[in-house]
């Protein structure tokens, strides 16, 4: 069976503006719209589209979250997804331990392609691809923006400081995925309806043998600091006005 | 007493800027350290370079054919290796560092700390979340190696004026071959570098097309300044993505910040929130781009760049 394992993890949605608890150990995050990660999105579509070449048989979305993360993997088997793993827990899990996860899945699992988002947008990480990889010692793309896949070797296009840089890498490997990839599918309510009956397994963080105590402590959370207000000008000269006045033409 | 690893970033030739920024950000935990790692197929002139930043002890460099390109999968295991005995490892929040460091963290067993925009003490720091939108303070435990990123659009350049030694180190392990790189295709012209620049003139999806954005680069050369883009203007094509400012382009602290039909999503917002001066034009004076602005200009923006060349022209 050639196997895609995919992340997909449950997230802030991207619309909602984030605020910081009053008692600084964390953002609300009670009554705020759940998404899968949008980067993780970008990570299924690009499995999705893969086995529709015929270059895979079947694509899994592994979870790691609350028990609420099932509606997350719910949608990845509706967008197409095969079947779903979720590690429940209601620790926060750090990137290390997510890639030690992932690490023992692929034992169990055996995928040939590992498609992970290059970070998601609430921790702003953007580590456990690159962890994974060093994990089960094989190659890594970090932000791929083109993946080409044929004899057992992938080509793919990282979007870098520089422009774009072309690896080629021997499979199996681990791939993370950049906004420009692809655009993912809408998910459509028959295969919502049909996404119910996709087998979607639970697991804990016992059948992985982990503890999280290697997870960093969070001191305290705070707002950003604010800019100062600023000026509006009428026009062009008033413009160059002010920034002459900063020193800046 | 913290001893301090930096692996630096270079393109074989120059060392990049935002070494000397992870050595300003080294230098700020007290009682410390400061090595340089150069991992090159010939690090001479690099790590003469990175001898010539103020603050750094010995500059390290491991040549090895293999490290002609920087693969994370290359260089990890040489990292991992080479950083035995040091308290702290850091690299660059840039693509370069991004790919890198995790690959060696995990390989010596421990967390990252991704993006510090602050120290707070030798294992405490400040890192955005959220797109910037939370500042989560962090404390690593006592004890394990830190191994972390620096925001460098947090930090200045160390100052110049140092004089390490310099030392030729071997880490003896066996390299991968399953990762080669084929090419790199850079679009960027002569202009000024965007992470470094002084000034910045960013478009966005307003100035309609490929061709509407010359006016962006024409701004831009008149004043000496590097040019920028929203994610908008790079998706729509009008743009190559290596100009890309935001949560997932570059992140950048320029004197002026100078956006032009750009809405402000926070994704973008994100990316220049250290800028000196921000100033917005755009047609709509509702855009959340003015929320954040310390000059805003309402109007057509094809009008109002054309007039700013002019009087700016002098």
């Amino acid at each position: 069976m050639r196997r895609i394992m995919v992340g997909v993890k449950r997230v802030v949605d991207y619309n909602v503006r984030v605020r910081v608890r009053p008692d600084n150990t964390g953002v609300v995050t009670e009554g705020v719209k759940m998404s899968i990660n949008p980067f993780d999105e970008i990570a299924l579509e690009e499995a999705l589209r893969i086995k529709e070449k015929g270059l895979a048989d079947e694509v899994l979305a592994v979870g790691i979250g609350p028990a609420d993360a099932q509606q997350q993997l719910r949608t990845a088997l509706a967008m197409g997804a095969d079947r779903a793993v979720l590690v429940q827990t209601d620790a926060a899990v750090p990137p290390l331990s997510v890639a030690r996860i992932f690490r023992q899945l692929i034992d169990k699992e055996q995928p040939f392609l590992v498609l992970l988002g290059k970070q998601a947008i609430d921790d702003d990480n953007g580590q456990a691809p690159q962890m994974l990889a060093a994990l089960w010692d094989r190659p890594q793309a970090v932000s791929c923006s083109k993946i080409e896949i044929a004899d057992g070797k992938a080509t793919v296009t990282r979007e870098v400081d520089a422009g774009l840089e072309v690896l080629e890498l021997d499979l199996p490997a681990v791939m993370s995925v950049d906004l420009r990839l692809n655009e993912p599918r809408y998910v459509k309510l028959p295969d919502i309806m049909k996404a119910k009956k996709k087998p979607l397994d639970t697991l804990g963080l016992g059948d992985f043998g982990l503890t999280d105590a290697a997870a960093f402590k969070t001191v305290r959370v705070d707002p950003p600091p604010q800019r100062q207000k600023g000026i509006m000008v009428k026009d062009v000269a008033e413009l160059v006005d002010a920034l002459k006045k900063k020193g800046l033409v | 007493m913290s001893k301090i690893l930096i692996v630096a970033e270079h393109d074989g030739a120059r060392l990049n800027a935002s070494t000397a920024k992870c050595i300003s950000c080294a230098s700020q935990i007290g009682d410390s350290t400061i090595d340089v790692l150069v991992l090159a197929a010939d690090g001479s002139a690099v790590a003469a370079q990175a001898a010539a930043i103020a603050g750094v002890g010995t500059v390290l460099v491991a040549e090895n054919a293999a490290n002609v390109e920087p693969l994370a999968a290359v260089l990890a295991p040489q990292v991992a290796k080479l950083a035995a005995g040091y308290t702290h490892v850091f690299g660059p929040s840039t693509t370069f560092g991004k790919d890198l460091m995790p690959r060696v963290a995990a390989l010596l067993g421990v967390g990252q700390v991704s993006d510090i925009m602050a120290v707070e003490g030798s294992h405490t720091f400040k890192r955005p979340i959220y797109a910037g939108n939370a500042v989560l303070t962090v404390e690593v435990p006592a004890g394990a190696v830190v191994v972390a990123t620096v925001r460098v659009a947090s930090f200045a350049a160390a100052a110049q004026g140092g004089t390490a030694a310099i030392e030729k180190v071997d880490a003896g392990v066996a390299l991968p071959d399953h990762t080669r790189f084929v090419s790199r295709s850079s679009a960027t012209t002569g202009r000024p570098d965007l992470q470094s620049a002084a000034r910045v003139v960013a478009g966005g999806r307003a100035l309609g097309s490929a061709d509407g954005f010359k006016i962006i680069y024409s701004l831009a050369d008149k004043m000496g300044a590097a040019v920028g883009a929203s994610r908008a203007a790079v998706d729509a094509g009008y743009v190559p993505n290596d100009l890309q400012v935001g949560q997932t382009g570059k992140i950048i602290a320029p004197e002026l910040y100078l956006a032009i039909g750009i809405s402000g999503a926070i994704q973008h917002m994100t990316g220049i929130k250290d800028a000196r001066t921000i100033v917005a034009i755009n047609k709509d004076g509702e855009a959340p781009i003015f929320e954040a602005a310390d000059i805003g200009l309402v109007g057509d923006l094809f009008t109002i760049v054309s007039e700013l060349e002019k009087q700016l022209g002098g």
